[in-house]
């Protein structure tokens, strides 16, 4: 496990093997077997069903010509939109995670874990709704503004949707929803932290932010990953909320504020999986077996990143 | 401490008061913080006036200038590491704020839409029969609790001891570095694809024509594992190691030690994750409206018949949302009620947040943890 | 030591498990009373039935649902708005008794074959059911309704014609004050029978402005889109200078745009999209019972509105289970007649089928029977 350093390991345990042991770890097994079974399962019906997805006739990528051009602005869209999210969210939700944990009065610090909490139990459709309604039209000063100020960027370089339902309208419904997630797992970690670290280094004389630089970041690193790891699947998998406020076409491009933005993989099957004949269906479950792809990989990455980190940076 | 803050003093006559003098470095008065939002609020103030930019911008220019103008009077009065302590803090406070804005506009516009839709017959009601305005959720209201409780029966156990395996028993094991790897991957599955896996897993024992509450259950599970996996095990992991050896040193079997010392020390990150993975999927739609389908009716029997759920309440009454009669203003029927629906949904997650809280602080042994 | 932690857990659940006992069913429908309906002259019917498939008819199927429940209390309807491809399939896998689609069987896929092997060899029932006028809606401040024809139409979604005060724009409203603003096309971003049913009549009546054959999927790359009819209308009231697409019963609010039939003008509604369908040509080579209708959209009737979305209801002659055909029967009897019809005009704003449609769709359904 190259997550967190692991506890010392009880070898002494080892010694007397129960019965109650024995079951019990049977027990531990079992589950992890089932979740493995499950995954087969779903990558097995994904398969079967997405195969002929890949080799339909035609017409039915349209208006791309075949299976792997039609998946790969998904792809881009899907990545976009997570990335978008991600940069947005990573950074607000460690500091409100810290604010809870080491910066806000008790007082105000419980409320605040609660209503974040709760955040992340609005329903997808919910923030769709709001994001489609509210923040689509109170956004478009903000691209007006990026598109006149800052258009040499290549994500800013619209025209602005006039109606708001652009890339980073949806990449911000994204953020909001993944906040929570990120927040509520970062901020048990780091009021995990052990009281004599943190002591530790303020006896040295160190401020709160060079404690919390020095003895809670190190000990968090890996929970924090994987509370970024999770947001990222609610990122890369959110579909109803995408779909009610991405205007979305087939292509590739960073513009993040124009009305033509890169569709992501959920939503299009969601969008477009109603109607959809048994062809197209296939066509459809075979993106999510893409979608399924990309996360492996991106998941793969992440470990490798963490792995390499915990290299650099011994503890 | 590479940074020379104190001076040596000659220890000859110890005068309290000028030890402390020259111990002790110049601060910032405590009040400094206002001042620099004074100034901050008055600049932007003026600068929004002068160039005709919208509130918004102003506001956003007074925080900008806050949050940059603090730290800069503390270095120069306080020095370095100081100011960064200073802008670290301003930036936490300011993330805190920045967040608070979407999400308190987010729970406004739920309430206030919502709030005028709830009523008694809106609890008590389901919509059989109802056409145009009235009915209520009632149906829905049950449905989405008897699934998610299904979910939760069984993605906590399997979730939970998962963790177990991965933390305390897997180390180094091929299974756990496959398991780990495969929890990841299915926090990548979309929920209309795990909704499409248990319609196929259904269809396939019971019979193309089944569509039961329980199926969405599972579904649900589907999304639900990979969070209770990952919560569990990341607290399971924090656990220090001393609290395990003290209890095999203490002669106690490791199953005791992991539920009677391992489980209770972390209980309380559990069943934030629990809770949060509840969260997670008690807001689904797709998969909901895929396997356990949509009725008027209300259903207590999550094995037989079709359940409808709050979310798919929700879609449905906001993607068919029913007609203005004619002569009138206004929004369409149905939207209201979607409102008002997607208000107790929020509010169930509430009291449900606030029992497994309540249950934490109960259960969990009494640490130094900070909350 | 176990036990009490079990103990403390068990209160909370049978204080749960109590709850859902009690709460036995919805205050609105006491089930047996039977204080519900007034006229008893309920057929009696009773029993579960599964239908669904497309999401325009959600709002109709709700009204045909409670007026049928209405009359058969111990009849439970349900309505899955899966979509037309889904409902196809369903009914085609037998999930379904019957579907709703937004476009008739054909055999492109094989799909008119394997109905007819769902219903033993025998052909599909196919029924107009729900008809409804697309309004081509627009937001343009201070303007209510504009004429245009079908090419000019074509050319602003394809984004030919880039401003609203085109000269071809200025053409078609003499006297009418058109602003320069710039014309934001917006698509639906679903595969939706509402775009194909759209895209049919541009490259029908278009002249050859409209290069793109009819899809259900937005043939064009790029530009405004948005998911589903609620979300096409809050994206064309989002913006300005907005046109787009919608169900006539969801318009409310927005510009309408009269298109040219003939030599007049006609705005979107019931009656002109009832008129278009029964001017349109059946389909070539089908049994008696399938009044799948290829719509005429180059029609000069006048009155006509050529711009309509026919949704059918497929179903079988026969079926295995005599309750299970019964309650078919029943259901689309109610459905086709004259009270049914009526009934979605009111609730959903659809287009009752004019009388010789609707004297032969009763005709074929009324022979469903047993096996």
């Amino acid at each position: 496990m190259s997550v967190t350093a692991p506890p010392p390991a009880p070898r002494a345990a080892r010694a007397v093997v129960r019965p109650g042991d024995r079951i019990f770890a049977g027990i531990a097994r079992a589950a992890s077997l089932t979740i493995m079974l499950a995954l087969a399962g779903v990558f097995v019906f994904l398969a079967i069903e997405g195969l002929p997805g890949l080799s339909a006739p035609e017409n039915i990528y349209a208006p791309a010509e075949d299976f792997w051009s039609y998946v790969g602005p998904l792809v881009f869209g899907t990545i976009l939109a997570a990335v978008v999210a991600l940069v947005l969210a990573v950074p607000f939700s460690i500091g409100v995670a810290l604010f809870i944990s080491h910066y806000a009065p008790p007082r105000i610090a419980a409320p605040v874990a609660y209503v974040i909490d709760l955040l992340a139990a609005v329903p997808s459709v919910v923030f769709g709704l709001w994001g489609g309604l509210a923040l689509a039209s109170s956004i478009r000063p903000v691209t007006d503004w990026l598109y006149a100020n800052l258009d040499f960027i290549p994500f800013f370089a619209g025209p602005p949707s006039v109606t708001g339902r652009s890339m980073l309208t949806a990449g911000i419904v994204l953020a909001i929803m993944v906040v929570p997630i990120v927040t509520a797992l970062s901020r048990e970690v780091f009021a995990q932290t052990p009281r004599l670290h943190e002591e530790a280094a303020m006896a040295l004389g160190a401020t709160r932010w060079e404690t919390i630089r020095l003895a809670v970041f190190p000990y968090a690193r890996s929970g924090v990953i994987s509370a970024v790891m999770l947001g990222l699947g609610r990122a890369l998998g959110e579909t109803m909320a995408v779909a009610m406020v991405l205007s979305a076409a087939p292509v590739v491009t960073l513009n993040l504020i124009s009305d033509t933005n890169p569709a992501t993989i959920a939503q299009n099957i969601a969008s477009n999986y109603k109607e959809a004949t048994p062809d197209k269906q296939a066509v459809l479950i075979a993106t999510g077996l893409v979608l399924f792809a990309v996360t492996f990989a991106v998941n793969f990455a992440a470990r490798w990143v963490i792995a390499r980190s915990e290299r650099k940076v011994s503890r | 401490m590479n940074h020379p803050t104190t001076t040596t003093t000659t220890l000859v006559e110890p005068d309290a008061f000028a030890i402390t003098a020259d111990l002790t470095q110049a601060r910032l008065p405590r009040w400094a913080v206002l001042l620099v939002g004074v100034i901050a609020l008055g600049v932007a103030g003026l600068v929004t006036l002068l160039t005709g930019w919208s509130p918004t911008g102003g506001l956003v220019l007074a925080v900008v200038l806050m949050v940059a103008g603090f730290p800069l009077w503390s270095m120069v009065v306080e020095g370095r590491r100081a100011a960064a302590d200073r802008l670290a803090t301003s930036l936490v406070w300011g993330a805190f704020v920045v967040v608070l804005v979407p999400l308190v506009w987010l729970i406004w516009m739920v309430v206030s839409h919502g709030v005028s839709a709830i009523d008694a017959e809106f609890l008590t009601y389901d919509m059989r029969n109802v056409v145009g305005a009235g009915g209520g959720i009632f149906h829905a209201l049950w449905g989405t609790i008897l699934v998610t409780l299904a979910a939760t029966l069984i993605s906590v156990p399997v979730g939970l001891f998962t963790a177990i395996y991965l933390v305390e028993y897997g180390r180094g094991k091929r299974l756990a570095r496959v398991t780990t790897f495969l929890v990841d991957v299915m926090t990548g599955i979309p929920s209309i694809v795990a909704g499409l896996f248990a319609l196929a897993l259904f269809v396939l024992i019971f019979g193309p024509a089944i569509r039961v509450g329980f199926g969405g259950a599972v579904a649900l599970s589907l999304l639900m594992i990979p969070t209770v996996v990952r919560s569990a095990e990341e607290m399971l992991r924090l656990v220090p190691g001393d609290l395990r050896e003290a209890s095999y040193a203490l002669g106690i079997p490791k199953w005791r030690t992991i539920v009677k010392v391992v489980l209770p020390t972390a209980l309380g990150g559990i069943i934030t994750g629990v809770v949060l993975a509840i969260s997670r999927v008690i807001g689904e739609t797709a998969p909901l409206l895929v396997v356990a389908g949509a009725t008027d009716s209300v259903n207590f029997n999550l094995f037989e018949g079709r359940m409808m759920t709050l979310p798919v309440y929700i879609f449905s009454q906001y993607s068919s949302p029913g007609v203005v009669p004619v002569g009138t203003e206004g929004d369409p029927p149905g939207y209201a009620r979607a409102w008002g629906a997607a208000l107790v949904l929020i509010v169930i997650v509430m009291v449900l947040n606030l029992v497994a809280r309540l249950i934490g602080t109960y259960f969990a042994p009494k640490t130094e943890r900070r909350r | 030591m176990i036990r009490t932690s079990f103990r403390r857990a068990v209160v909370p659940g049978i204080a749960v498990l109590a709850l859902a006992v009690t709460g036995c069913s919805a205050a609105n429908d006491d089930g047996d009373g039977g204080d519900g309906g007034g006229n008893a002259t309920s057929s009696g019917l009773s029993g579960t039935l599964a239908g669904g498939g497309a999401t325009s008819q959600e709002s109709a199927q709700t009204a045909w649902r409670a007026g049928f429940q209405t009359a058969n209390p111990d009849a439970t309807i349900t309505y899955d708005a899966v979509g037309s491809g889904t409902g196809r399939e369903n009914f085609i896998g037998e999930a379904f008794s019957f579907a709703g689609s937004d476009s008739y069987l054909d055999d492109d896929e094989g799909e008119l074959t394997a109905a007819k092997e769902r219903c033993g060899g025998e052909d599909a029932i196919q029924v107009p059911a729900y008809v409804s006028a697309i309004a081509i809606v627009f937001n343009l401040p201070g303007v209510d309704a504009i004429n245009l024809d079908a090419e000019t139409l074509a050319q602003i979604f394809d984004g030919k014609v880039t401003t609203w005060d085109d000269p071809a724009i200025a053409a078609l409203n003499e006297g009418a004050e058109l602003p320069g603003t710039k014309i934001t096309p917006v698509h639906r971003s679903d595969d939706s029978g509402t775009t194909e049913n759209l895209t049919d009549y541009l490259s029908q009546a278009g002249d050859g402005a409209w290069s793109y054959d009819p899809d259900g999927v937005w043939p064009i790359k790029g530009g405004e889109a948005a998911d589903g009819t609620s979300g096409m209308v809050s994206a064309v009231k989002g913006g300005e200078g907005t046109i787009g697409y919608a169900d006539e019963s969801q318009a409310g609010g927005l510009g309408l745009v009269s298109i040219r039939v003939g030599e007049e003008f006609v705005g979107p509604s019931a009656e002109g999209a009832a008129t278009a369908l029964a001017v349109s040509t059946p389909v070539e080579g089908r049994a008696d019972v399938d009044m799948a209708m290829d719509i005429d959209r180059t029609t000069t009737e006048s009155g006509a509105y050529p711009v309509l979305l026919a949704s059918y209801l497929i179903a079988c002659q026969h079926y295995a289970d005599a309750a299970e055909a019964d309650l078919v029967k029943g259901l689309l009897s109610y459905i086709v007649s004259e009270v049914g019809q009526q009934a979605a005009a009111e609730q959903a704003g659809a287009a009752p089928l004019d009388a010789t449609l609707a004297e032969r769709a009763a005709g074929i359904v009324d022979a469903i029977s047993a096996e």
